[in-house]
């Protein structure tokens, strides 16, 4: 009886509500001590705090009063959500039929990007304008990026950050900055290292896909980390090719120079802005392109059900390894841009936290996404940006990672398709609430029978 | 038209069939029939290339297919409806279809017609998904599929798996139809019953080689098939 009382969903979701809670108090609370092991425990819930202002009171009281609020919309969302966003005609709806509304979306895209361009008058503030391009467009073009891989392929791929590192590798080494001399001896400007860096991280995405592209799910995420793993310990210990651990400070700024048009980029991060924009949306458009044409439904096919794919004449080998090439160059990009508008590179920049982190976006945005992708990186970079800016009291970096993880967790809970999901993804989930036959991931990482 | 002699596929140290032989001949249909764990779905994997014999040959339309990759054989003419239907679960009735035409160019319409002819059922529920529809539907929709890639021979895995048998009636009269349409069909089977009296012939299948051959007709009434394979059923049935 005790059982079947936990068992009901409103209860589960108090308990989830209660438990998220929890872990937002215990990490907004005081720290602990050595002295006292138990202080910053019993800290978080027993110390005096302030409301939202309004009145200081205990941290409990909070505490319940946020976990009641909280469970109050979960269940008025569960309850009436459905009625909510389909106009209130959902019991008349029938049978799920597939729709599109593409001239909204064409809208909203053509609407943020004039935002985009303005954005950096918008905030006329120094710190905002280079975060722009180090916190979120050059996580934009990575998260769009691996979503080709994740989201269209539904190939995990842990090792995302390699691309980016030999894009930005191959930055320093055509521009003269590496111990290796540059190609045909002659160096170039950064901004010609856009074509090389293009080139090899495709090259690297082939010779990377095509021996082990064979392999699925968890046997291809394995390989893809070892592959990372792998180009970082490359980069530190090569020491007169990358210069070792401590890389290079050299890396010139990217020079625009075709006849009598010549452009400069110099240390101001607005421009910089402007050239990772300009990629985004070039990226953008060519990965939408990609998902709407054969190809997209052929990455769609080997994602739903491989065997059925071959079955049809599709060749999985062929358009998986594409999928990690074609996601490759974006990365490659975001590599020549840091590059070159950080003038520095260390092999320590490219971690296996740092293609998490990139893989945290496309799924919180929702993968297979593009918007969603897109909107997920943009909010949960500016938050990043923010807190590393003005941290609130108590608050240090790595602790970014503990709410980043409440926030998956809450996520997969209640919105596990993500932020904006895909069409795609977003029928597989409603089917499997409706159905509970299978698990949504059997069909995200395809089944290996 | 499909010429399978002496293969021979092993999964690791277990030999899955002992080299077998069989043909199938232009305008007929086939039947593989035999009792679970038989090699009856090992062989239409070999046939459409998902899984390669280690010795043998397999030729269709006198060419050696043996070593042809299951991708290929769309472009040959060879179409698989595999083991337990296979459709994309969220993609519609109609983008299953096209998928179906993946290695084609040029105009499919004219196709998608024809299909929705054979099965006014997929052009009644061609904008739901195929998820949503019911097992002998998504059946319809495999065979569908298939066809859309204009094959000259057709490889049924097991069609009539967990269909009520009304629908394994329709479904059977359907796969009649198409051989009249002038597709050649290889039929793999476990109702041994139904696929006998819709087969010109018929192979039976025991741990990996071939017990028992001949004409449908024949093997219907042989009664060591009647024994095996069809006990009470035939009697109750026919």
């Amino acid at each position: 009886m005790i059982r079947s009382f936990f068992q009901r969903a409103p209860i589960r979701r108090l308990l989830v509500v209660v438990g998220v809670v929890a872990v937002v108090e215990l990490i907004t609370g005081p720290p602990g001590s050595n002295q006292y092991p138990t202080s910053g425990f019993t800290g978080s819930y027993s110390e005096a705090a302030s409301f939202f202002g309004l009145f200081r009171t205990q941290r409990w009281v909070v505490f319940v009063a946020l976990a009641l609020i909280a469970w109050g919309i979960v269940e008025f969302w569960t309850r009436y959500g459905a009625a909510i966003r389909s106009g209130g005609s959902s019991a008349l709806a029938g049978p799920r039929q597939v729709s599109e509304k593409r001239p909204v979306r064409v809208g909203f895209a053509l609407a943020l990007l004039v935002l985009g361009i303005l954005l950096p008058h918008i905030v006329n503030n120094a710190f905002w304008q280079s975060a722009l391009v180090t916190y979120v467009a050059i996580y934009v073009l990575l998260a769009i990026g691996l979503n080709v891989v994740v989201g269209f392929a539904g190939l995990l791929d842990l090792g995302y950050v390699a691309f980016y590192a030999i894009g930005a590798y191959t930055t320093a080494w055509v521009t003269g900055a590496l111990p290796t001399p540059p190609p045909f001896g002659h160096a170039l400007d950064a901004f010609w290292a856009i074509p090389f860096a293009v080139v090899f991280v495709v090259i690297a995405g082939v010779l990377l896909g095509a021996p082990t592209l064979r392999l699925r799910g968890d046997y291809l995420a394995i390989v893809t980390l070892g592959f990372g793993e792998i180009i970082t310990i490359f980069a530190n210990n090569l020491y007169g090719i990358t210069g070792g651990s401590t890389g290079t400070k050299q890396i010139p700024h990217p020079v625009f120079h075709v006849g009598p048009i010549k452009y400069t980029w110099g240390l101001a991060p607005v421009p910089y802005y402007y050239l990772a924009l300009g990629s985004v949306v070039l990226f953008l458009v060519v990965f939408s392109l990609l998902q709407r044409s054969r190809v997209g439904r052929a990455w769609t096919a080997i994602r739903e059900d491989e065997v059925a794919a071959e079955s049809l004449g599709i060749n999985p080998l062929k358009f998986k390894v594409m999928a990690f090439a074609v996601g490759a160059a974006s990365a490659g990009f975001a590599g020549v841009i840091t590059a070159s508008a950080d003038n520095f590179l260390f092999p320590s920049s490219f971690t296996l936290v740092f293609s998490i982190n990139i893989l945290v976006l496309v799924i919180l945005g929702g993968m297979g996404s593009i918007s969603g992708v897109v909107v997920g990186a943009i909010i949960i970079q500016v938050v990043q940006a923010y807190l590393n800016h003005t941290p609130p009291s108590g608050y240090q970096q790595p602790d970014l990672y503990i709410y980043v993880g409440a926030l998956l967790i809450t996520m997969m809970i209640f919105r596990p398709a993500g932020l904006i999901p895909s069409r795609q993804r977003r029928r597989e989930i409603t089917l499997y609430e409706e159905s509970h036959e299978g698990h949504p991931d059997e069909v995200l990482l395809g089944d290996d029978v | 038209m499909l010429e399978v002699s002496d293969a021979v596929v092993r999964y690791g140290a277990i030999t899955a069939l002992h080299g077998i032989s069989f043909e199938v001949n232009e305008g007929e249909i086939v039947t593989l029939l035999g009792a679970n764990g038989a090699g009856k779905s090992t062989t239409l994997r070999m046939v459409s290339g998902l899984q390669a014999p280690v010795s043998g040959s397999i030729t269709f339309q006198g060419r050696d297919i043996s070593h042809t990759r299951a991708h290929d054989f769309a472009k040959l003419g060879v179409s698989h409806v595999p083991e337990g239907r296979r459709i994309f679960p969220q993609m519609s009735v109609e983008e299953n279809l096209e998928m179906g035409a993946f290695r084609r160019r040029g105009s499919i319409g004219e196709d998608l017609e024809r299909i929705y002819e054979t099965f006014p059922i997929l052009k009644e529920r061609r904008k739901q998904l195929g998820s949503n529809l019911s097992g002998g539907e998504q059946q319809m929709l495999a065979i569908g599929r298939a066809l859309m890639s204009q094959p000259t021979l057709l490889l049924l895995d097991e069609p009539s798996m967990g269909l009520a048998p009304m629908i394994v009636d329709t479904i059977f009269r359907i796969i009649g139809e198409i051989r009249a349409a002038g597709t050649t069909v290889l039929l793999v089977e476990q109702n041994a019953a139904h696929a006998l009296r819709l087969a010109d012939r018929g192979y039976v299948l025991e741990n990996g080689r071939i017990a028992l051959s001949g004409p449908a007709a024949e093997l219907l009434v042989d009664p060591r098939v009647r024994a095996v394979y069809l006990g009470e059923d035939v009697e109750a049935g026919a």
